[in-house]
Parts: C-alpha cells; structure tokens; sequence
C-alpha cells in the first residue's frame, strides 16, 4: 500500500516548514509554495513524510494513500 | 444585453426557432415527457448508448455521473447555467429561448437520480434567464422541487465545486477535492452538476431514444451542440450545429466571416488558438492533435489587424484577476504571467526576459490549483505563444503589427462579490 | 525528631517544590506562547530552519505539561494547601483559597485541551484543531492570575520581578500577534495591468432571425 503526499492548496500558507522537514520530495517555487516532487513516497521516507504532514501549522500537507 | 434571437441552425433540437415557447407550445413541438421514475435504470442505460457527454465544457459521459450520483441516495440536482466564460453566450440563449426544455432535463435528471431537489443556477445579473425560467417554472405543476439561485457573475462561479460552495452559504469559491459533488455537494448529499445544454438534451434523449440522438453528429460525438461565434464574423451569436460540423459552416450560419481571420480560439478562454482553418470539424477528435479541444464551444475569430498578442495578453490578465484567491501558486503565478504579457504586449524593456520567463512559470504552476483555473489559462497562453510566433518575435523588435487596436474579446470588469 | 515535625519538614518541602514548579510551569508557558505567537508571525531564528519555532513550541509546552503534573501532585499531596482531586479540574470547589485555585483548575481544563487536540491534531482535524488553539490566549491570563492570587503571600523581589516579566513578554507577543499574520496569499488578486484598457464589451449577441424557418 503506496503513500503520496498531497498539498491542500486552499490551506497551505508558505509557511515553508515541510520542505525543510522533507527536502527529499517537497521544495519550494519561487513564491514560497510548496512542490511534492515524486509519487509514491519510497518507504525509507514514509515516517519522515508522516512528521512533516504532522508539522505543518496550517494541515496542509496530507499523506494518503496513493491511487493506483 | 439585447434579445437574444435564433439564427438558422444547422439542427433545430435546442434552438427551434422563434421567441419562448409557452408549456403547450412546447409539449406540442416535443411531446410530452415519458414518465421516469420506473425505468431508472434501463433509462440511465439507454443515455449511456445515446453518448450524452456533458455540454459544459469538460466533455464527461452524462450516464457515468447519473450513474455516480444516483448510487448515494437523496440526491440534488444542479443545473448550472451560470456561464461565467464572458465569450460564451450559448447558456443563456438556451435559457431564454427554450426554458421549457431545460426545465424538463432537470426534471428527468432528478428522477434518475432520486433527487427530491433540484435547483437551477443561473448568474444573478443574467435577468433575461431568470425571468424566461422563472416564467416557464410558474407554468408547471410538476416542478415543484425546482427552484432558481443565483450566485454572483463570475468567471469561477460555473465551477462545480465553486457552485455547491456557494450553494451551501459560502463563496463561490471552488473548493478542496475530494469529495466530489457527486459524492457530497450540497448539504453533503450527492449532487449532480450538469450543464443546462447537456439537461436539456438529456430531455430529448429520454424522448426519443439514443438512435434518435445519433442520427446527428459523429460516432465518438454524437448529438448536437450549441456553439457561440464571435470576432469577425458578420452576425456574432449562437448556433447549433451536429458535432463534427465544420468550423466553416458555423461561421456561414453566422453570416460568414466579415474579414479574412487570422486565427481561431477554439473553447474559450481555456480554450487554444487554432490556425484559421474553415475545415476544421467542431470534435474534439480533430481539435486534440492540434493540441486544442472544443470545451464549451465559445469560438471566436481572430480578424488580421488585430494583434494575437495583445488580446492574449488582456485576457490572461483578466484570467488572472478572476481567480479565487485561495492558491498560492493561481494567485501569484497568474498575475506573473499576465504581468509579462503584458510587458511584451506594450513591448517595453525586458520583454525578452519576460518571455523567456513564462515558460518556467507555467512549469513551476500547473496542476498546483485546487481548480482547472490556472491549468485553463496556462493552455490559452502556451496555444498563444505557438499560434503568434512571428507576433511576438514583432514585439520583442518593438513593432506591432496591428491596424485595429480596438479590444476583441470580451474582459467584464467585475464588481460582484463573492457571495 | 518527632513525626510531626518530619511531617511538618516534609510537608514545607513540598510546599517549596509545589511553589517552584508553578512557577517554572508560568515561565515555561510564557515561552510557548510567544514561540506560538512566532510560529504564525514566521519568526526563525537567524539562519536556523523554519521549523525550528514551532518545533520548540511544541517541546517546551510538553515540558511545561511535565512541570504542571508535579505541580499539581505537590497541591495534592500537600495537606496546608487543601487541594482535592475535584477542584484540580472542577473550578472554584477548592476548600481552601477556592477561587484562586479555581483559576489555575479552569487554566488546568484549557491546557488539556489544548494538549490533547494537539496530540490528535491530524484526527481532530485542522478547523477544530484551529478553533480550540485560540483557547490558549485565555489560558495564560487565567494561570497568571492564579500564580499571582496564591503567591501573594510569601512573594520575593525576584519572584515579582519574574511575574511581571512574563507579563510583558506576554503582552508584547500579543501586540505581535495583533498587528497581523504575515499571511502569504493576498485574499483579493488584483487583475494585472492590462495591456489594451478593458472597456465592459458586451456579450456576443446573435443576429436576427431570417423571415424564413
């Protein structure tokens, strides 16, 4: 069972913090907005994933299960 | 706006011809509609072999939603004929030409689907639609589960979620999926959202049987469709013609063209800029390998003398005015678009670097919305920048070759809020 | 020495450590606040990460929480205080000192709420998760009032020095968090210069119907 990670772009506010938690899939476009860079996340990370989903101030970044 | 009159269509389903007919007018010319609520199934069945796909732009099977939305149980329908799309007017014709029609789609909509409400959206300064329907509704005795709304003129109002946001007490804002309407929309139950065009042929089709609605237009697309023409053509305005006709017989319809084109937008705003070809069949089979599709089939014709550039350039920046405001990426990402647009409309300094720029935008935006609005306008600009090569190569030399500087394509300034 | 004075020793330590856990528990409070207050004012720290803020916030109120526990153990076991069960969480039903006490009971209830929800944020879900945060704000006052009732009597220099420094620190970050979030996305986009001025053009209209059918 694959997991992605999902931006909610009507919460996220560029607060920034999942890329710093996870600059392996998330980095920033020039206005501070987040950008998942891969599908599904790799199983090594997924713990990782689940921290910077759990950090994020506004509950933007969610961790789901990716469809098949 | 002014009445709205037909022109001679190359098929008479949606637009007969002539002014608004009364309910005996119109059960006279259509028949009266076959009782629904036995046959669900088989008649969900039935538009699945018609090919019904929906009118509203997005192309998608009409059974496969009923069949979505009828699954959940208390169902509501939505009609939606806000048309926001400033260059489409083919909505409201519908609307004030044959309310009746469309009033009989939303009533065989909501028995397929179980629904004990049905409400039709229509934009609140749309007066001509809301008292052509509200005048038709007054008429019926079995129409008592449908009401009219009427959420603000905007261009992201037509959206489906943006709709049942609004229709819920909110903005009309879209909203985070999933869920999808179908499967929570108003008040969380399953909503069917379709276009008052793909409702209204739904009527037909419940009438007359899927080989009826076939007989007109292609066999990947069949039926026919409502098209708005406009630019420069001799009588600008909305016609129906079978799928597959060609973009030359719907401009003859519309009086032929009044000068030579240049260019063709094909399906709107979110629509692309096709070369002036009259023998392009109105499909989508034959509008996708030119990297276009037909949406809600608002075309308008790009005269010589009037600069692509430019009026791709006003549009985007309208396109980027009418965003909700909710997405980083829409918010900021649009308006840098529209800003080098602009920069290389005016041809100012830095026009170059604003062109080398917009690609990496469109790169850093796509699909980073909640909604199609930034992919839409992405698409309009990157069919620009293809279709005006040798334009814009003029304006980063500082020339413009446009003769006619007069504004074409239709950018409302709008004041209407978002509730 | 007799077991009432052992109990009488015992029972003043106790006093102490419940004396000096509340206030550590104010101090650290203070902190979580203003680093919650940075948290949405995108405060960091020099060239640290981003996360760094929150992350501490959410640490240093854990060990806030720690401090409490003991705070909170020490009133109960302490028989001067007069401090049951009950009134640690039930406001104002204390037999001794009942509204004072009752302040820190009700500040007690916030923090726990805001704690659990914390703790279950992602299953609370980010609106509620939002709405119950806000109780912080009411929190701190509540605690405050309750540290500064109940201390009163055996108050130092330094223990007022340290209230009233919390009290501005508190007040400032407030004043922070007032002044605005430094919100990223403007709600209303205004439309980018146009490149021709755009009149309201009127809809495409059609034609006039020929006399023929």
């Amino acid at each position: 069972m694959s997991m992605r990670l999902r931006v909610n772009p009507l919460r996220c506010d560029a607060y920034g913090h999942c890329a710093e938690l996870l600059p392996e899939l998330i980095e920033v476009d020039e206005w501070g907005y987040p950008i998942v860079l891969a599908e599904p996340v790799p199983q090594e990370l997924e713990a990782a994933a689940r921290r910077a989903a759990g950090a994020c101030p506004r509950l933007a970044l969610l961790l789901e299960r990716a469809p098949d | 706006m002014s009445a709205l009159a037909s022109l001679p269509t190359l098929s008479d389903r949606l637009l007969p011809g002539g002014p608004a007919r009364d309910l005996a007018g119109h059960l006279e010319l259509y028949g009266p509609l076959p009782p629904v609520a036995d046959d669900r199934r088989d008649l969900i069945r039935l538009v699945e072999e018609s090919g019904l796909t929906g009118r509203g732009g997005a192309g998608f099977p009409t059974a496969v939603k009923l069949r979505a939305v009828a699954r959940g149980g208390r169902a509501v329908v939505v009609a939606n004929g806000t048309e926001g799309e400033p260059a489409s007017a083919k909505d409201k014709a519908l609307m004030t030409r044959n309310p009746q029609l469309v009033l009989d789609g939303v009533l065989v909509a909501a028995d397929l689907v179980g629904a004990a409400e049905a409400i039709v959206a229509v934009s609140r300064e749309d007066r001509a639609s809301i008292d052509a329907l509200g005048s038709a509704l007054r008429e019926r005795r079995d129409a008592a589960r449908v009401r009219i709304a009427t959420p603000p003129e905007r261009f992201v109002t037509g959206e489906e979620t943006a709709l049942v946001s609004w229709l819920n007490g909110g903005d009309a804002k879209p909203a985070f999926t999933p869920p999808r309407p179908y499967e929570a929309g108003v008040r969380g139950r399953p909503t069917l959202v379709q276009n008052v065009e793909t409702l209204a042929n739904l009527a037909l089709v419940v009438r007359n049987g899927p080989a009826w609605f076939r007989a007109a237009g292609t066999e990947a697309e069949p039926g026919t469709a409502l098209v708005t023409v406009s630019g420069a053509v001799r009588r600008p305005g909305v016609v129906e013609v079978a799928l597959g006709t060609t973009l030359g017989d719907a401009i003859d319809l519309c009086g032929g063209l009044a000068t030579p084109p240049q260019a063709i937008l094909g399906g709107g705003y979110f629509g692309s800029w096709l070369p002036p070809d009259l023998d392009l069949p109105l499909a989508n089979e034959a509008l996708r390998p030119l990297g276009g599709a037909l949406g809600a089939r608002a075309i308008a014709v790009l005269p010589m003398g009037v600069c692509g550039v430019v009026e791709t350039a006003r549009v985007a920046g309208y396109l980027a005015g009418e965003g909700a405001g909710q997405c980083g990426p829409c918010v900021f990402g649009l308006r840098a678009v529209a800003e080098s647009l602009a920069l290389i409309a005016r041809r100012e300094p830095g026009a170059a670097a604003a062109l080398a720029r917009l690609p990496r935008l469109g790169a850093q935006i796509a699909g980073r919305g909640a909604c199609a609005h930034p992919d839409g306008a992405l698409g309009f600009v990157r069919s620009a920048l293809q279709a005006f090569a040798g334009e814009l190569d003029a304006h980063l030399a500082g020339r413009c070759s446009a003769t006619d500087h007069r504004p074409l394509l239709p950018t409302p300034l709008t004041t209407a809020d978002w509730r | 020495m007799t077991i009432a004075a052992t109990a009488f020793v015992s029972s003043k330590a106790d006093w102490y450590l419940m004396r000096a856990t509340g206030v550590v528990s104010l101090v650290l409070l203070t902190c979580v606040m203003t680093l919650g207050i940075a948290t949405v004012r995108r405060w960091r720290p020099g060239r640290l990460p981003r996360f760094v803020t929150p992350s501490l916030h959410r640490s240093l109120s854990l060990l806030a929480v720690v401090f409490l526990v003991v705070h909170i153990a020490t009133a109960l076991a302490d028989p001067y205080a007069l401090v049951s069960l009950a009134a640690v969480f039930v406001p104002f039903v204390a037999a001794g000192s009942p509204f004072w006490v009752g302040l820190g009971a009700l500040s007690l209830d916030l923090i726990a709420a805001l704690v659990v929800s914390s703790l279950l944020r992602r299953r609370v879900g980010a609106r509620a998760w939002r709405a119950i945060h806000w109780a912080a704000y009411l929190s701190w006052p509540l605690a405050f009032a309750h540290g500064i009732g109940l201390g009163t009597d055996a108050s130092t220099l330094w223990l007022r020095g340290l209230a009233a420094g919390c009290l501005v620190t508190v007040l400032a970050a407030v004043g922070w968090r007032v002044r605005g979030t430094k919100r990223a996305k403007h709600l209303e986009p205004r439309p980018a210069p146009a490149a021709v001025p755009s009149r309201p053009v009127r809809r495409p209209a059609s034609a006039q119907r020929r006399a023929a059918a």
